[in-house]
């Protein structure tokens, strides 16, 4: 029966969708307040409605309703309960209903948050991201639906991808989705500019805590996703450029973009029509993401719904709204007429040039993605673009990047002389290429990755500390420059953070590659060998039970001299439901390295494959995302977010004279 | 005894695959093995989706490392084990591109469109600048009359 609910939630939903597109829309454009304002309870009443089906569906699993055909294909009663809650969204059709929630939460959001809008802006917003509604609800509904039965129930169900059955993994598409699906705000936004034909300050400053907030939900998101295939891959990778990586990054980076230039259009009420093509390109790569992981045209280790099919009908949607955006930009770009002037040397030129190595690296990554499909259909040429290609054709951007944040975030708008922005970062400049020749001398040859890498992240990490301290102020007095510093707006504050976990994930990235040993090797039970200074000991070997598999589990000890680090337990399991084999490495954690290993296969003449990495600043990588999201949680919490809410307000109610 | 009950606990068990590279495929010389890893992380398992044969547990991949290694121990340099299995296998097995015909496409995307969008950007910001800009329009007379009663609030209070 709650199955049923749901299942006519669903409907009802993609009904009020249809309305929250057209009354609005109509109703801006005829200037009817009823009809505008009728927008907002359509996106509560949707959001409401999927909601409930999600529950409903939520609810199939927690109780293993087996004549769900959702629940026969991705469950099992022998899972863990975290893992059936999990396994909603750990499947196409699951995942695709939680991506319609997200997208109806964020319109319902707009609804409420959204009383200091233009009403007419407001009803337009509402009324585009409805449309988004309409085009995925009908997709889910028509092509996938997450409710449809068993004519004969089995006892038990196929259980759920077993490496999907992790935490780290459990909460990556939430948060993925939360991103992608954000931007979708910033294209209603856009569109909804477009149609009205102004963009000016405020725009600006409403468009920029949604994308600020999709930024970090992807930050997240993929900083989850890339540990999780660091400790459960069991080779300790953390990104591969995968096509669905790629997927979940092209958005990430024109987020990024987006994000700079939106605070332009904020401040100085330059860069309109850009800021408005990367909004709409931004859910562009959001929506051919969905289409790449969805459609399994490109070969990947992630596809997990690979159906021509519904591929087809996500490139529609992909074609039509990316179609009717850009031609409403094409027509409408030329009305937004920029104001602010500034000079060559200036922040604004400075987020130009940000702008640029973003918006271009994205694009480097999407040629690079789809080139092998291009090749075989134009040049009849099967070939692959791998890792290779994009560690050579993308980091030179990031190394660019990193080396023009610290004067950018320095420079002042309008006009900028570079020797006043560089008075304050010699120093920094200095002392990072010092530290950068220290790690060049001490590791004696090898590659240069180390040393560039921490002469890049010394100097971004330092320049932030240079900005800080040129915004405490000058003098002498440190409480002073103390409290200036607490004075700061939050939104800087967000600033230096998120900077400061940049140049922490590139420190930790160029550590890794460069200075990572490995040991393979066959260890027999009992024998004792060194790695790097550490003291690997097997002890043991022994079979086990989990709740729904078999493992193989050794019990390795490690030293340094005669000190204990840790006994770590790597893990060969098996899932007997899913007939799948999984590697669970075992780690242990520091800030300097993490020491990783795992067991592999029996030798035929006795003996276990043992593999042994250690992995300088690993954690370095996923700190730095953390530190970079922290800091978008901060500049979202800055006052003026909130200010403005009330700020369009306040004159209605009248000032009163003094 | 412990060593029974798992070596049984294992023939019981399903075979699993084995983990990318194995002990017994390591050369002994480190010099050769270090540029067979090298080699081996820029090729592709045919088999698998996106993995290079380095990372693969795939038996193909297994054979292909063992293939590359046999190669290098005969003397062959990087080129001519790339060559090998490129005439085997098709540059389908190249994880990194050539940069023959249409290929130059996928390599120069990214400088074309970074000085593509550098110029736009620098001819986008010599308008901006002060001294070029249009001088701000003269106010409206209905602006004129509105600022001066403003002012004229203004000076009342």
């Amino acid at each position: 029966m709650i199955i049923e609910l749901g299942h006519f939630a669903l409907i009802l939903a993609l009904v009020l969708a249809c309305v929250q597109t057209v009354v609005p829309l109509v109703g801006a454009s005829r200037n009817w307040p009823g009809a505008m304002a009728a927008g907002g309870p359509a996106a509560n009443g949707q959001f409401l409605c999927l909601a409930f089906a999600f529950a409903a569906l939520t609810y199939g699993f927690v109780t293993s309703d087996f004549s769900l055909r959702l629940v026969t294909a991705n469950s099992h009663t022998d899972k863990p309960l975290i893992y059936k809650i999990t396994g909603v969204w750990g499947n196409h059709e699951g995942s695709m209903l939680l991506w319609c929630v997200i997208l109806a939460l964020y319109a319902a959001m707009a609804a409420v948050f959204g009383g200091n809008l233009r009403p007419s802006l407001r009803a337009r917003v509402i009324g585009v991201q409805g449309a988004i509604s309409v085009a995925f609800l009908s997709f889910l509904v028509f092509t996938s639906n997450p409710f449809s039965r068993l004519a004969t129930p089995p006892m038990n169900g196929q259980d759920l991808n077993p490496l999907l059955q992790d935490p780290g993994l459990a909460f990556h598409p939430p948060f993925l989705y939360l991103g992608y699906v954000g931007l979708s705000m910033a294209f209603s936004f856009a569109v909804a500019a477009l149609i009205e034909g102004r963009v000016d300050a405020a725009w600006g400053r409403w468009v920029r805590p949604w994308t600020l907030a999709a930024w970090l939900f992807l930050t997240v998101g993929i900083a989850l996703g890339s540990w999780w295939a660091y400790y459960e891959l069991g080779w300790g990778g953390f990104w591969f450029w995968d096509p669905v990586e790629n997927a979940s990054f092209m958005p990430w980076l024109i987020s990024a973009a987006l994000l700079h230039s939106a605070i332009v259009v904020e401040k100085r009420e330059a860069l309109k029509s850009w800021t408005i093509l990367l909004a709409i390109l931004a859910f562009g790569f959001s929506l051919i993401g969905a289409f790449i992981v969805r459609s399994g045209v490109l070969t990947s280790v992630h596809a997990f719904a690979n159906d021509p099919e519904r591929g087809v009908y996500l490139l529609m949607i992909t074609g039509l709204f990316m179609g009717g955006a850009l031609t409403l930009y094409a027509a409408r770009a030329a009305v937004l007429e920029a104001k602010g002037v500034f000079a060559l040397a200036s922040r604004e030129a400075a987020l130009v040039a940000n702008n640029v190595l973003l918006a271009v690296s994205a694009f480097v990554v999407f040629v690079g993605t789809v080139w092998p499909l291009v090749a075989e259909m134009a040049f009849d040429r099967k070939l692959s673009v791998g890792a290779p290609f994009f560690d050579a054709a993308f980091t030179p951007f990031m190394v660019a990047l990193a080396m023009l944040l610290p004067l950018g975030s320095l420079m002042p708008w309008k006009r900028a002389r570079m020797d006043r922005v560089m008075a304050p970062l010699w120093g920094a400049l200095a002392l990072s290429v010092a530290l950068g020749a220290l790690v060049w001398v001490l590791q004696t040859g090898g590659s240069m990755l180390a040393p560039i890498g921490a002469v890049l992240a010394a100097w971004v990490g330092l320049g932030v500390v240079a900005d800080l301290w040129q915004r405490a102020g000058k003098g002498r007095d440190l409480s002073a420059k103390l409290r200036r510093l607490k004075g700061l707006p939050r939104a800087d504050w967000g600033k230096s953070v998120a900077h400061a976990g940049f140049g922490v994930t590139l420190f930790g990235i160029c550590a890794l590659t460069a200075w990572q040993v490995e040991d393979i090797r066959v260890a027999d039970v009992g024998d004792t060998y060194d790695v790097a200074g550490y003291t690997i000991a097997l002890d043991e070997v022994r079979g086990g039970r989990g709740p729904n598999y078999q493992t193989t589990m050794a019990s390795i000890e490690v030293s340094r001299g005669d000190r204990t680090i840790a006994t770590l337990q790597p893990e060969k399991r098996f899932y007997p439901v899913a007939q799948m084999p999984t590697t669970e490495a075992a780690i242990d954690n520091g800030i300097l390295r993490d020491i990783y290993v795992v067991i592999g296969d029996p030798q035929e003449d006795g003996g276990w494959a043992v593999r042994t990495y250690i992995k300088p600043f690993a954690n370095w990588i996923w700190a730095g995302c953390i530190i970079m999201a922290l800091g978008g949680c901060l500049s979202l919490s800055d006052r003026r977010h909130r200010v403005a809410a009330g700020a369009a307000r306040a004159p209605a109610a009248g000032v009163p004279a003094e | 005894m412990k060593r029974l009950v798992v070596l049984v606990w294992l023939a019981l068990m399903p075979p699993l695959p084995a983990l990318a590279v194995q002990p017994d495929e390591v050369l002994e010389n480190p010099a050769l093995e270090a540029r067979a890893r090298e080699l081996s992380k820029g090729l592709r398992c045919l088999v698998c989706r996106n993995e290079n044969i380095d990372e693969s547990n795939a038996d193909l991949a297994r054979d292909l490392r063992i293939a590359v290694r046999e190669r290098l121990v005969a003397g062959d340099s990087d080129e001519e084990v790339i060559d090998y299995l490129v005439t085997r296998y098709g540059e389908y097995v190249l994880l990194k591109p050539t940069f023959r015909g249409a290929n130059l496409v996928l390599w120069l995307a990214g400088p074309v469109m970074v000085l593509g969008g550098g110029l736009i950007a620098v001819s986008y910001l010599r308008r901006r600048r002060p001294e070029d800009a249009a001088p701000p329009e003269a106010l409206s007379p209905e602006e004129q009359a509105r600022l001066d009663a403003l002012m004229g609030d203004n000076r009342r209070l």
